[in-house]
């Protein structure tokens, strides 16, 4: 059976994109058919992000209205197998979405994929609710800074809320918490908050930490999911992530300050 | 404290720990806020209303409020009366209702 996740965080600009192509692919990788939905209508930026700008035909929003069928409009990865992209319209507004439309359409996904992945907008406004109503998992992705953690518990909220699980009174949605940015360096400094700070806040389970690291804006510059980047320490925590998502047990790593080596301190060098 | 404390500048709490410690506090707030049902506006309003037919009071001296406990709520409601008119003592009265529900 299909599982649906919706990555959300309520602030802006804290990685949901960057984290639903990361960790859709990490998905992907692993062998499970993986489609990936972006649901910032009107702001389209999925597609940048996993370098498939130029393919963009029909979007979600097409679809929707019966303009063009699902299969027109998903967009194979060239790089790996099992990927889809569902690219929205960059033209129309969000009350395009509508909740049948969007629930025919993830009805229809459900039969073909393993994992749909809800690429959220910010905000808890309609484009953001539709993409979490229909959720089996969310992923809250957290910046370790007090505008993003007090977001992240308001989306937390409408989640319980406003979800269909809630709203039928199923299971309720399961809740996992991504830290993104994070930096040891200035946690140890006392200048970001730490992650168990952060954790005893929020209250949900932690799925991942991702490390502050150069290779998210190389990755993004070139269209490439930061977790095919295997030697950066952002893409080995993504694929941790994707790890500990699906059972395994895996340590967390960078989260704490890397001691530097004589000759690294020589060169100065950086990750 | 040793003596040597006395040499010391006190410690202050790092950036990052009043940042955590604005968050429980505000968030602390939030959540009860969104706990909290809709009804209890209407029902201060309301219970002000039967109170005026007996008593003259002001609008704002009138406090509801909802507790969650796990296993029972308690709905605290406080009214202050008026001083009674030859200069005795203010009576301040309050009541309690403690009603079982799901917290």
């Amino acid at each position: 059976m299909a599982k649906i996740i919706v990555m959300t965080s309520g602030k802006g600009g804290v990685g949901k994109t960057t984290s639903s192509a990361a960790f859709g692919t990490g998905l992907a990788l692993r062998g499970f058919k993986t489609c990936i939905i972006d649901f910032d209508v009107g702001l389209r930026n999925l597609d940048l992000i996993m370098g498939c700008e130029r393919r963009v035909v029909f979007d979600f929003i097409n679809v929707i209205n019966g303009e063009a069928r699902l299969s027109q409009a998903l967009i194979k990865d060239k790089r790996v197998e099992n990927l889809y992209i569902l690219p929205t319209s960059q033209t129309r507004d969000k009350d395009a979405l509508t909740e049948q439309g969007v629930e025919k359409i993830l009805n229809e996904l459900k039969k073909e994929f393993d994992y749909i992945i809800c690429d959220s907008p910010a905000g808890i406004e309609r484009g953001a609710l539709m993409a979490l109503y229909f959720a089996d998992h969310a992923i809250i992705v957290t910046n370790p800074e007090v505008s993003s953690v007090r977001d992240s518990d308001r989306i937390l909220g409408v989640i319980q809320a406003k979800s269909r699980r809630a709203e039928k009174g199923e299971a309720p949605v399961q809740e996992h918490l991504l830290v993104t940015r994070y930096d040891p360096e200035r946690v140890e400094k006392g200048e970001m908050l730490k992650v168990e700070d952060v954790l005893e806040i929020l209250a949900i389970p932690l799925l991942g930490i991702i490390p502050e690291s150069p290779a998210v804006l190389r990755a993004s510059n070139v269209g490439m999911p930061v977790v095919l980047d295997d030697k950066s320490n952002a893409g080995q925590a993504y694929s941790d992530a994707v790890g500990r998502f699906l059972g395994e047990k895996i340590e967390h790593r960078f989260v704490k300050v890397e001691k530097k080596g004589f000759f690294d301190r020589l060169l100065r060098r950086t990750a | 404290m040793s003596i040597f404390d006395f040499f010391r500048t006190p410690k202050k709490a790092s950036a990052a720990d009043q940042a955590k410690e604005r968050l429980q506090i505000v968030l602390a707030h939030e959540r009860a806020g969104r706990d909290s049902p809709d009804f209890l506006p209407q029902l201060q309003k309301e219970l002000l209303d039967v109170i005026k037919k007996y008593v003259s009071i002001d609008d704002d001296k009138v406090a509801v409020k909802l507790d969650r406990a796990s296993g029972y709520s308690t709905l605290e409601v406080n009214v202050e009366l008026p001083a009674p008119a030859k200069g005795a003592a203010r009576a301040a009265s309050g009541g309690k209702v403690a009603a079982a529900g799901n917290a």
